[in-house]
């Protein structure tokens, strides 16, 4: 029964996940707000489903892509969007903006308290005040501004998406949209009979052409504000529109798009709340797009999906199982933890490769984009690498590495999900599939690489010194796979470093141009390359090794992040206030950790006192040391 | 004595030492940058023998820390040093010579491109040509003979020489200039919005209506300094003809007459004149449908060489640049109005040095490690054996 331990907490592991991904299940009678959801609409230069949309606002606005209200209801991004779109005053109600400094509370006169969550309604008298104090600190650079101006700035931001919205389907405020669409369009004809009169100096019907003169202002406000353009092309490799200038075109073509028809129709029926009319015309949609547009229907579709899936929460979650299945395992000696964790593993590591192609395929670009994207990839470079010394060593070692690693990193990456759609569009500059491809992909396995070595050697300290069970082997084994993987790192960062260079030479004539990236990226190189030296030069043995893979650590976070919060250069994407004191704190406990480990090995609990190892009995790697390079 | 320079040229400590220094440097040079700007960073930390202390001060200094070109030439000689002591033939040490050879090539490279690389801008509007590109820092006085019949005689004073406030006597003018006040970076208003007490530095032309207010050089990567100066033109026949205020922010240029000829003079981002011109049919710029974000920029130009009988049409856009008699055009940028294309042009001679060395590099660091893997799981197989 015992040996099947492995494959029992496998089981249950997957069908936690599977559980999970059932469908919700909706009522037959309630609005289908999933496949409202599904419907694609463009917004930020890509074409994504109003669930992504949802999603992303709220997250921008919320900081959650869930709100609960008071009274412990929970409404889902799509739930709060459909009201935010058709049902304005009930929408306005909603706590969702998040203000924690107390100096913007005292702008309006409120002092600080538990609540952090505010909604429109609240700022409606204060939006003018708002705009002004945001507009002064618009002037400044990200890094120049005071907590308090980039928090007001946050909340002006928040508070124009969400007027946005509100105006991107239909007219904030509108009661019957569908009768008003009617008047419209049979109004037109006449005033476009009028308005040539009137050219031509013959007598026209001014009350004709005043009807519509108010109307066609009240869409221009309304294509001015859409923050989501939501009528497609009708025509193959036309151009998507705003409602608003949807109904503005109309007037020349002499008919309304048929989506903004449907539209109406769907908002006219929520207010009404007719869930039947509701879903029946939500499927007509879906309907059209499945048929005129199957290609972009089929994408939001499969966006919508891995939105519900949420693959990278999933992995998460059995990255700590698997950590924690693998110290088990040293803990008892357990062979069948450690297989138990490598199971584990597995399964995290296809979840974490379908949700990392998923986002491949939605792009149609290389796995790293954008700083979200790179600690998807760093995780991911890193779980392969340390399973791979796990399936070598068998030790519980490599399963620990990759549990650990693949977990923080996914936590690091859904934090930076805050700003918004992790899919972005890039910039002109970045638009190259190949360097993408090649570069950031080699100088983020290098970071993997590093982060990985510098792991094997927080294990190596923290049970070298605290525990008892670091023996000899486990000891050697350690350092023979951080070298190894110190080796791998010094490859790809060397290479994507250059590739780099060869990249700027190609977009501007400029091999290097000493930009903080690449400057970090060289430190890491260097870094690896003194490491290598002073290994093989027999400055440092097996521990001087491991202090070196924590100052490792120190390097890569600074060359990931610090270079970022520096402000200044081309690749500054996303100015990081938050993460500051976050990558200071791991700096210092890496330094504290290469501290503990400069102790004398007699202070190490796995090296002291049963034996007392005299300097010559300390564990040394066997690596090659190449001819030439012989001990100094 | 010489043997023991030989040693420590060829130590593998001193390897370490100068990668360690290197590091250093450069995360200082960085952190630096927030306050320098990218451009002056570089200039003190890597483009230099030494980092001085105090960094602005005219008067007494002293070298705290190793520059790039020092840390460089150093690492570059220990390198070779090592290398013709120690260099054995082995397939074994295959990897590390591949190494170590690319390196040297890339160290090499590096430093070349410093010495001779050039860069400068070209900007044209719809329909502009120009047969010249401007620097992005440096600026010259031009002073122009306008009274041949053909041809301008363009005297070029560089901005190193007028920083000094001197004297400046040229065989080939009538005259001699005299630098009276030199502003790195400043800003121009009229007298009566710069207020009461603003007083002009020129008493000819519009500079004797102008207050020149002096101020902080530009850091960011896209500004650029606009130097200033008051001249005061000394005929070599004695007297003087008045001061002029020269400004990169003035437009067009001021005249004056001298010795029977006319004259015009101008403060100008240096120029670099080109055998050939370049003239811009049309700039586009798409942006992402919806946002700001840009898609994709690219500049359409003709490009005529009556020297070597070329006139073709030619698409400049990103990573695509136009590579034509050893100098490169790439598209940097564009006025903020859509107005005008940038066009950044290089002249690099060793820019193939870097992809020479990549791959070099590439394959010993894949050989040395290669042969680590096989070794290692050599050992393995022997041991579960």
């Amino acid at each position: 029964m015992k040996r099947f331990l492995p494959w029992i907490i496998l089981v249950v592991a997957a069908a936690c996940i599977a559980a999970n991904w059932l469908p919700p299940k909706t009522a037959k009678d309630d609005f289908d707000l999933s496949r409202f959801g599904e419907i694609p609409v463009l917004v930020g230069g890509r074409i994504k489903p109003l669930d992504t949309v949802g999603r992303n606002s709220l997250l921008i606005i919320h900081g959650k892509q869930e709100l609960r209200l008071e009274g412990g209801k929970r409404l889902s991004a799509m739930q709060w969007l459909t009201d935010v779109l058709f049902n304005a005053p009930v929408a306005d109600q909603y706590p969702v903006f998040v203000v924690q400094n107390a100096e913007v509370l005292g702008l309006f006169g409120w002092q600080q308290s538990d609540r952090k969550y505010f909604s429109f309604a609240e700022f409606a008298p204060f939006l003018k005040q708002i705009d002004e104090q945001a507009a002064q600190s618009d002037k400044l650079e990200g890094v120049q501004r005071s907590a308090y101006q980039s928090a007001i700035l946050n909340l002006r931001n928040g508070l124009s998406l969400y007027q946005r919205l509100k105006n991107s389907i239909q007219p904030e405020g509108a009661e019957n949209f569908t009768a008003e669409l009617q008047s419209f369009a049979s109004s037109v004809p006449g005033a476009a009979t009028a308005a040539r009169q009137r050219a031509m100096g013959e007598n026209f019907d001014k009350a004709n052409l005043d009807d519509v003169a108010q109307m066609i202002q009240r869409y221009e406000r309304l294509s001015d504000m859409a923050y989501v353009l939501a009528a497609p092309p009708l025509e193959p490799n036309g151009e998507w529109h705003s409602v608003g200038d949807s109904l503005l075109r109309s007037v020349a073509l002499g008919e309304i798009h048929p989506i903004v028809t449907e539209y109406a129709v769907i908002g006219d029926a929520y207010r009404a709340n007719d869930r039947t009319l509701f879903n029946q015309h939500v499927q007509l949609v879906t309907d059209w797009f499945a048929k005129e547009r199957p290609n972009t229907m089929k994408r939001a579709w499969f966006e919508f999906l891995i939105n519900r899936l949420q693959p990278f929460s999933q992995s998460m979650t059995l990255y700590v199982l698997a950590f924690l299945l693998a110290c088990a395992s040293w803990l008892r000696s357990s062979n069948l933890l450690r297989r138990s964790a490598f199971y584990v593993l597995l399964l995290a590591l296809a979840i974490h490769t379908f949700g990392l192609f998923s986002r491949m395929y939605l792009q149609e670009r290389p796995p790293v984009t954008n700083l979200y994207s790179s600690a998807i990839f760093i995780g991911w470079g890193a779980v392969i690498v340390a399973l791979i010394l796990e399936r070598i060593f068998k030790d519980g070692i490599g399963a620990a590495c990759a549990g650990a690693i693949g977990f923080v990193t996914l936590i690091i990456a859904h934090h930076l999900a805050g700003s918004g759609d992790t899919l972005e569009m890039l910039q002109a500059v970045l638009d190259t599939n190949i360097w993408l491809a090649t570069h950031v992909v080699a100088i983020t396995t290098g970071y993997s690489a590093m982060f990985l070595a510098g792991m094997l050697a927080i294990i190596y300290v923290v049970r070298g010194v605290f525990t008892r069970s670091l023996k000899k082997q486990t000891a050697d084994s350690l350092a023979r796979m951080t070298y190894g993987v110190i080796c791998f790192a010094t490859l790809f960062s060397f290479v994507g470093t250059v590739l780099g260079g060869i990249w700027a030479d190609q977009s501007w004539g400029r091999f290097w141009g000493w930009d903080p990236k690449e400057n970090g990226a060289v430190l890491i190189v260097l870094w690896c390359a003194i490491t290598l030296h002073a290994r093989w030069g027999g400055f440092i043995r097996q521990r001087g090794l491991m202090i070196m893979a924590l100052f490792g650590n120190i390097v890569t976070s600074f060359s990931w992040f610090g270079v970022n919060m520096l402000g200044v250069g081309l690749h500054s994407y996303g100015f990081m206030q938050k993460a500051f004191p976050w990558l200071v704190g791991f700096m210092i406990s890496q330094l504290a950790l290469m501290a503990v480990a400069a102790m004398p090995l007699e202070k190490w609990r796995s090296f002291a006192p049963a034996r007392v190892p005299s300097r010559g009995e300390q564990p040394q790697i066997p690596a090659p040391l190449p001819a030439g390079q012989a001990p100094t | 004595m010489l043997r023991k320079l030989v040693d420590i040229f060829t130590s593998l400590k001193l390897t370490i030492v100068c990668l360690a220094a290197a590091m250093a440097l450069i995360f200082a040079g960085t952190l630096a940058q927030v306050h320098l700007g990218i451009h002056e960073a570089q200039q003190r930390y890597f483009q230099s023998m030494f980092v001085w202390w105090p960094p602005d001060g005219r008067g007494f200094q002293i070298p705290i820390f190793p520059g790039g070109h020092l840390i460089g030439a150093v690492l570059l000689i220990n390198l070779i040093a090592a290398h013709l002591k120690r260099f054995r033939w082995s397939w074994r040490k295959l990897g590390i010579h591949l190494t170590h050879a690319g390196l040297i090539i890339m160290l090499a490279g590096g430093l070349f491109t410093d010495l001779f690389a050039v860069e400068s801008h070209m900007q044209l509007a719809n329909g502009d040509a120009k047969n010249y590109s401007e620097d992005m820092r440096q600026t010259e006085l031009a002073v122009i003979d306008t009274s041949g019949d053909d041809l301008d005689q363009v005297t070029a004073i560089p901005d190193t020489v007028l920083r000094h406030n001197r004297v400046i006597d040229h065989f080939s003018l009538p005259f001699r200039i005299a630098v009276r006040n030199f502003y790195q970076n400043s800003r121009l208003k009229t007298l009566n919005q710069a207020g009461e007490g603003a007083r002009p530095i020129a008493n000819q032309g519009p500079g004797a209506m102008i207050a020149v207010e002096p101020v902080m050089r530009a850091t960011a990567v896209d500004e650029r300094d606009v130097p200033s100066a008051a001249i005061e033109i000394l005929p070599k026949d004695g007297g003087s003809l008045g001061t002029w205020l020269v400004s990169d922010a003035l437009g067009a240029p001021q005249t004056f007459a001298c010795g029977g000829r006319t004259w015009m003079i101008t403060l100008r981002p240096s120029r670099y004149y080109k055998p050939y011109s370049v003239t811009l049919q049309k700039f586009t710029h798409e942006k992402y449908a919806g946002t700001e974000i840009p898609k994709d920029f690219s500049s359409k130009v003709s490009l005529i060489d009556p020297e070597r009988s070329v006139n073709r049409d030619v698409l400049i856009y990103m990573n695509h640049p136009l590579r034509y008699r050893g100098e490169t055009f790439y598209q940097a940028g564009f006025q903020k109005d859509d107005s005008a294309t940038i066009l950044q042009v290089v002249h690099n001679p060793s820019f193939i040095a870097p992809y020479v060395a990549c791959v070099i590099v590439a394959a010993g660091l894949l050989v040395q490690f290669g042969f680590h893997l096989v070794g290692f799981s050599r050992q393995r197989r022997r041991a579960s054996a």
